[in-house]
């Protein structure tokens, strides 16, 4: 459908920008450098650190903080002498049973099926990588990663929490639970560990040297 | 530097979208290309990117109506019932003192939304009148419109808990109102407007008179 002109040529180790399509060389990263695209400036390339064991050291700490997250009441109140607690799966329910069942799945999907998968599909990426055994499955995993991260919103779900709770504060006294701050936890955690793989190692193998 | 550098599509390459692959795109419209290295579906440039991207705008715009118009809230007290939509929400939080939050919940649940379907309809728009001009800056856009779409969901989690922790039968209840089911459809539609949408069209014009035609749209 489209022919190419002969007299453009590839240049040395191309790589195209995913926003702009300019070809390029990507360059030879050291360890914590990003490269962008000399066209528009999306980040083309990041080299992170020694990224296989930080990035398995931290999603495993932020499935330990997910699961307090999911089993802990979140966020409680107390209104002339009664106390309610409720968990995220609980809040789901009643809101489900509220009437207004698009709005529960879709705070089902986005606060707690979409991250917990995110974080299972990436353990079954990491954890065979750890152990050097790689294999075509691993690319379909990490496919999942890609189109769940962005309907994961545990970040956007906390700031939530905070602002029921000022509005609250007026009428009653509100309570953090074991989960609210896990979740402030959990949100850090997989911050970093997003920042902390370097997809490469996918892909290249064998497993590039830091330098 | 650059003007040395040409785009893939002129060499007919077309580039993985999760592992950065390149690879030579075959002949013919209809044909289906995987990876060859980590097997996800090639596409020279996002599918009917600008006829999606306009689909989901206008629902987006349809539905912005009455997710601003219908309570998002129902709130029964002792006092009687009351009815709040998004933006009596926001007064309420600015009356009640805290207007910092009353800021962050009007720019995340009134202004992002819209904001975000207008940047839209001038991406799409210029996109498709071949523009030339404020390359970097539209780009520059879209991935404002991509970072800040999931924020508008804000305002449903807040509904969320409030009809979690407010359900004091005989004293206080609070209900999740027929908004609520609108916004939240809003801010799935935008976001899957903003995905549909190809920021490489903004970039292609610039690369067209070299080719026969622009496969888009």
């Amino acid at each position: 459908m489209l022919a190419p002109e002969a007299h453009l040529t590839l240049p040395a180790n191309p790589i195209a920008c995913h926003e702009c399509d300019l070809l390029q060389t990507e360059p030879r990263l050291a360890p914590g450098e990003t490269a962008r695209c000399l066209r528009c400036g999306a980040m083309l390339a990041r080299n992170p650190p020694d990224s296989l064991d930080r990035s398995l050291a931290l999603t495993l700490t932020a499935a330990v903080l997910y699961i307090i997250a999911n089993i802990y009441p979140l966020v409680g109140l107390v209104m002339q002498g009664r106390q309610v607690e409720v968990t995220l799966i609980e809040a789901v329910q009643i809101l489900w049973k509220g009437g207004v069942e698009p709005v529960a799945a879709l705070v089902f999907i986005t606060a707690l099926l979409f991250p917990i998968l995110e974080l299972l599909m990436f353990l079954l990426v990491l954890v065979p990588l750890r152990l050097g055994r790689v294999s075509p499955r691993l690319a379909t995993f990490f496919r999942v990663v890609r189109s769940v991260q962005p309907w994961g919103m545990v970040e956007v779900f906390l700031l939530g929490m905070l602002v029921s709770l000022v509005k609250l504060s007026h009428l009653a006294t509100v309570l953090l639970g074991p989960a609210f701050w896990a979740t402030a936890c959990l949100i850090v955690v997989l911050t970093l560990a997003a920042r902390a793989f370097d997809t490469r190692l996918l892909w290249q193998s064998p497993i590039m040297d830091g330098s | 530097m650059v003007e040395a550098f040409h785009t893939a599509r002129e060499l007919g390459l077309m580039s993985c979208h999760v592992c950065g692959q390149l690879a030579r795109a075959p002949d013919g419209a209809n044909h289906h290309l995987r990876c060859p290295r980590c097997g996800t579906p090639m596409h020279m440039r996002k599918r009917a990117s600008l006829s999606t991207t306009w689909a989901l705008i206008i629902a987006a715009i349809l539905l912005y109506v009455p997710a601003n118009l219908l309570p998002m809230m129902v709130t029964a007290s002792l006092l009687g019932s009351q009815e709040d939509t998004i933006m009596s929400g926001v007064v309420f939080l600015w009356q009640s003192g805290s207007w910092p939050l009353a800021a962050v919940v009007f720019f995340a649940s009134v202004m992002v939304p819209l904001l975000k379907i207008l940047a839209l309809i001038y991406l799409a728009a210029s996109a498709q009148r071949r523009s030339r001009h404020y390359l970097v800056q539209r780009t520059r856009l879209y991935r404002l419109v991509e970072f800040v779409g999931r924020w508008s969901m804000l305002d449903i989690y807040v509904i969320t808990i409030l009809v979690a922790l407010v359900q004091f039968q005989g004293l206080a209840t609070i209900q999740a109102g027929p908004a609520a089911v609108a916004f939240g459809a809003v801010v799935v539609v935008t976001m899957f407007a903003a995905m549909s949408f190809d920021p490489r069209l903004i970039w292609d014009p610039l690369t067209d008179s070299a080719l026969r035609r622009p496969d888009h749209d």
